[in-house]
């Protein structure tokens, strides 16, 4: 019997992020939306590569650096170098890439991620500072093929991020990708949107026979635009090299594009056509030295990470493994919920999670705008939840109550009256609703004395519309089963 | 009938501007009348920017009589006086071709830290210098434009790169010249010319601006009259600048030149690797001539060693080149200059790399792709950079032992066009006894002290510590208040 040869997939990633200051990296060039912003307008001598012009390191570009590296449990270099990555191409102005090489702004790193075989560790193996090239649009127009270059981008500052080949599948890519993603935004350094190509993410995949020791020979995916596409491109990648070597063929070193549509990675550039990119040390700029106190008072700086946070809203707020994720995933979220919490302690915080990603969530997403504090501060919905746990409103009026709130920009307890949706719990009250809906339908009251019990919540329906939903819904119930038990009581006697 | 303006030393001509002994027309008009009657020989122009230069001067003349009436505020230094600028130096509204075909046309919108900074002293920009391309050579021979002929003898070369700037201020075209000194560029022309030239200590004065060639070499220079007059300008264009991240963040000192002649005190470390077969024999004649003067100013004379000066020659062809090979990476006829049109990309940059830089800057450009490429990088740039380390270290040592060091400034005076035009090697060992100067970052200074037998002048380097020009400026005042090298100009330049 020949047994079939068992497969690993032995991949790393390396990411390009933007980092989100407001000028370019060597020069004072505002930084603008490249994909929305009119050509060309954000450029000067230096970031076009004029004659005889010279970087100067932007100091906030390497403070995100030195951020994410820490977020990440990087070692920061004391002092790091930057090199001149040689190219030629139309949307690299100078001919060169000022970046990092030999001695980068961090390295040794960690990531924690989870998927559904729990936690893993992946290493980070290096983290350094870089500028972004322009771009190129190709136009072919009655005939005539041409470029545009568009030096917008020229120059803004990156962070690339590249981890050791630890992970080993397309779930796992994923989860590291977000969960960088998610770091990555928690520090306030990058919108983590690959649509609009800020975030960047290049998969080095290669596979092994199970437990060999050596590596097999990786191809490069490049242009991943979604999170789909990674985790996609992946699997299909690590399918394509396992067939390949079944047949005893070889796996090339290349690079390759993803074609969505068709769901194949395609081959961009083969390792012939690699290039030689003759790094040295980029004279015009001294090696960057950072202060140790600096680092130590980034370190002090740093925001708790969802990894951490998730964990702490589990044991601190009881909250379940999903909404303490769900909670935690974007940082303004996880920020809102507590400050809900610090402003109304007495709230459960179960209720309050509910709230946000049930109810708020979804009001957001109606309105296609994504959670944004800014439409409701939490000190309103905040206010919200305590009129409901006092019993003002109940729980549906709270509802609707909440869409108005966004809507007008108006508060729970102005709301309340405007709308009169205040909660009845007067007792005397919802007594003479309930006589009246029992009085007015006999028929149900007869079958209900028949032994069909289920027709009380029909009635408890009926005496909450004749409230106009405003009633008290314990109070209703509580006085309706006690009329029916005293109708049942007389039958009886 | 007026003395010859064009001879006065700065402090006469500040003076005499001050004073409306002149004006800075008519200062200005007889330099340009020079250059009106000599230029067509010497060539040391790439642009002459006289229109702007007048007015500029009738405007520096109305602020200079008001100033008199009410002399409330100072004037700026510089005011009313022409400047001649190297061709690698932006000036912004002005053309800057670097000597390149690459560049024709080329109109910067920005000035160079250095320019700006005489510009806002008062300084009159008279014209841009002709220069080897991209300042890669020692003759201003590799002008895409023409060379420059020296005013000495018009069938010799003026030195290079920054020859034009030197034979401006030899011939008498403009009293200050800006020039770059990479590995003796500033030094060596000033010598064949007979002028004062200093190249400062890495880092003290702005490279932005300074179109590269080698970056961790280039330095801004100085031509002037005399020590005194290039010390002046040294104040004014030194100091950090935000522009530049390698420019050092320290005090420019108050230079205060004695009066008085004396050198008590200073040591003088006289290099044996200088002093070697080879070098011109009148050069070495001169060069002991003028040693022995400052030991008869008091100075005390130090025979040392900087053993690895004959690394020097490979180390900088190595690291020059290489820098060069990624400093003229933007030249590809996308976004400015010139465009040999093509059908397709790469042939864009074949076509117009290919036709618009010439045989020196190709074969530099060439030299350090090779030495940075991989599997070569750590036996050719690697080393390299050790053996500069190395190299610095001989000065340091030095620097403990003497305050400056006095050596050739090269091996030939001025030579004849061709005489190494078609030998590349003969040519790089032209800067042999400059380069390590620029390997270490150390100031140099130039200063004309004899002549050879056939008329061509003969320089002396004097090479300080990091951040020591004073001291150099100390010891060659000195020896310019006791001898008259520096005040001969070539009185009978050939006309063509």
């Amino acid at each position: 019997m020949v047994t079939k040869k068992q497969y690993e997939a032995v991949i790393g990633l390396e990411v390009h992020a933007e980092l989100a200051t407001r000028s370019k990296m060597f020069c004072s060039c505002e930084v603008v939306d490249s994909t929305s912003a009119e050509p060309n307008i954000a450029v000067c001598p230096v970031c076009a590569g004029m004659p005889g012009v010279l970087p100067v390191v932007n100091q906030a570009a390497v403070e995100l650096g030195v951020r994410v590296a820490l977020a990440l449990d990087c070692e920061i270099a004391p002092v790091s170098i930057f090199a001149r990555k040689n190219y030629f191409y139309p949307d690299l102005p100078k001919g060169y890439q000022i970046s990092q090489y030999e001695q980068p702004l961090a390295q040794n790193g960690r990531l924690v991620i989870k998927t559904s075989q729990g936690e893993k560790v992946i290493r980070i193996r290096r983290v350094h500072l870089e500028e972004d090239t322009g771009k190129l649009t190709h136009i072919n127009q009655n005939g005539q093929s041409y470029s545009l270059v568009d030096l917008n981008r020229a120059g803004v500052p990156l962070l690339e991020i590249v981890s050791e080949p630890d992970l080993g599948s397309a779930e796992e890519v994923r989860a590291y990708a977000m969960t960088l993603r998610n770091v990555l935004r928690y520090c306030e350094v990058n919108s983590g949107d690959l649509q609009k190509g800020v975030l960047r993410i290049e998969p080095n995949v290669s596979v092994k026979e199970a437990g060999c020791k050596e590596l097999g020979t990786r191809t490069e995916i490049k242009n991943l635009n979604s999170f789909r596409a990674l985790e996609r491109s992946v699997a299909y990648e690590i399918e394509r090299q396992i067939q390949l070597l079944q047949k005893g063929e070889k796996v090339l070193q290349e690079t390759l594009g993803w074609d969505d549509i068709l769901g194949v990675t395609v081959t961009q550039r083969s390792k012939e056509e690699a290039h030689d990119y003759r790094y040295f040390p980029e004279p015009d700029l001294p090696p960057l030295v950072l202060d140790k106190e600096w680092i130590e008072e980034i370190r002090r700086n740093l925001p708790e990470l969802p990894i951490y946070r998730q964990r702490r809203f589990q044991w601190q707020y009881g909250l379940s493994d999903y909404d303490a994720e769900v909670l935690t995933e974007e940082r303004s979220v996880a920020d809102y919920f507590e400050e809900v919490l610090r402003i109304a302690p007495e709230l459960s915080p179960k209720v309050v999670a509910n709230w946000i990603s049930g109810e708020l969530f979804g009001l957001f997403n109606q309105a296609g705008t994504g959670f944004s504090p800014n439409r409701l501060a939490a000190a309103a919905l905040a206010e919200l939840l305590q009129e409901l746990e006092k019993g003002t409103v109940n729980q549906a009026s709270a509802k609707v109550i909440l869409s108005e709130m966004i809507q007008s920009g108006k508060r729970a307890a102005e709301l309340i009256q405007a709308m009169g949706l205040m909660q009845v719990s007067d007792a005397e009250i919802i007594q003479g609703w309930v006589i009246e809906v029992c009085e007015a339908n006999p028929l149900q009251i007869d079958a209900y004395l028949k032994g069909k019990e289920t027709i009380s919540q029909w009635l408890f329906g009926q005496v909450m519309r004749k409230a106009g939903g405003k009633a008290n819904p314990h109070i209703v119930r509580v006085l309706l089963e006690k009329y029916l038990h005293g109708l049942k009581d007389d039958q009886q006697a | 009938m007026m003395d010859d303006l064009t001879l006065l030393t700065l402090s006469k001509v500040r003076e005499g501007l001050r004073s409306a002994e002149f004006t800075s027309r008519e200062l200005l008009e007889a330099y340009l009348a020079r250059i009106e009657l000599y230029e067509p020989s010497l060539h040391a122009f790439l642009y002459l920017n006289a229109d702007r230069a007048l007015t500029q001067a009738d405007q520096a003349d109305q602020r200079i009589s008001a100033w008199r009436k009410d002399p409330t505020e100072p004037l700026p230094p510089l005011i009313g006086i022409p400047l001649a600028v190297k061709d690698v130096l932006c000036v912004k509204g002005l053309p800057c071709t670097c000597g390149s075909r690459i560049l024709e046309g080329f109109i910067p919108p920005y000035h160079a830290t250095a320019v700006r900074r005489l510009l806002e002293a008062g300084a009159i920009i008279i014209g841009k210098t002709n220069t080897d391309e991209f300042a890669m050579g020692s003759s201003t021979e590799n002008s895409a434009y023409g060379a420059t002929h020296n005013p000495w003898n018009v069938e010799h070369v003026p030195g290079g790169s920054s020859g034009g700037s030197a034979a401006a201020v030899a011939a008498r075209f403009a009293p200050l010249a800006l020039g770059t000194d990479t590995g003796g560029s500033v030094r060596q022309p000033a010598a064949f010319c007979g002028v004062t030239g200093l190249k400062p200590t890495y880092g003290r004065v702005s490279r932005f601006g300074l179109v590269a060639y080698g970056s961790s070499l280039d330095v801004v220079g100085a031509f002037g009259k005399s020590v005194a007059d290039v010390a002046f300008l040294f104040g004014l264009v030194s100091g950090p600048d935000a522009l530049d991240a390698t420019t050092v963040d320290l005090p420019v000192p108050q230079v205060r030149l004695s009066d008085e002649p004396s050198l008590k005190g200073l040591r003088v470390g006289v290099p044996k690797e200088y002093f070697v077969s080879g070098i011109q024999n009148e050069i070495e004649r001169s060069v002991r001539a003028a040693i022995d003067r400052f030991q008869e100013l008091g100075a005390q004379i130090v025979e040392i060693s900087l053993p690895h000066t004959k690394y020097a020659l490979p180390v900088y062809y190595l690291i020059a080149p290489a820098e060069a090979s990624a400093n003229l990476a933007r030249y590809d006829g996308i976004r400015y200059g010139p465009r040999n049109p093509a059908e397709a990309m790469w042939d864009i940059y074949y076509h117009t790399r290919g036709e618009k830089f010439g045989a020196e800057v190709k074969r530099r450009i060439m030299l350090g792709t090779y030495a940075l490429s991989a599997g070569y990088y750590d036996a050719y740039y690697g080393k390299a950079q050790k053996v500069r380390t190395l190299i610095k270290r001989d000065f340091e040592r030095a620097f403990d032992q003497v305050d400056i060091i006095a050596a050739p400034v090269a091996p030939t005076t001025a030579f004849r066009f061709g005489e190494h035009s078609n030998d590349p090697l003969a040519m790089y060992l032209e800067d042999v006894f400059t380069l390590p100067a620029n390997l270490a970052g150390v100031p140099g200074l130039a200063i004309p002290v004899g002549f050879d037998q056939a008329g061509l002048p003969v320089g002396i380097q004097l090479m300080g510590a990091h951040f020591a020009e004073s001291t150099l400026f100390q010891a060659a005042h000195a020896y310019q208040l006791t001898t008259s090298w520096h005040t001969l100009f070539p009185d009978q330049i050939q006309r063509a």
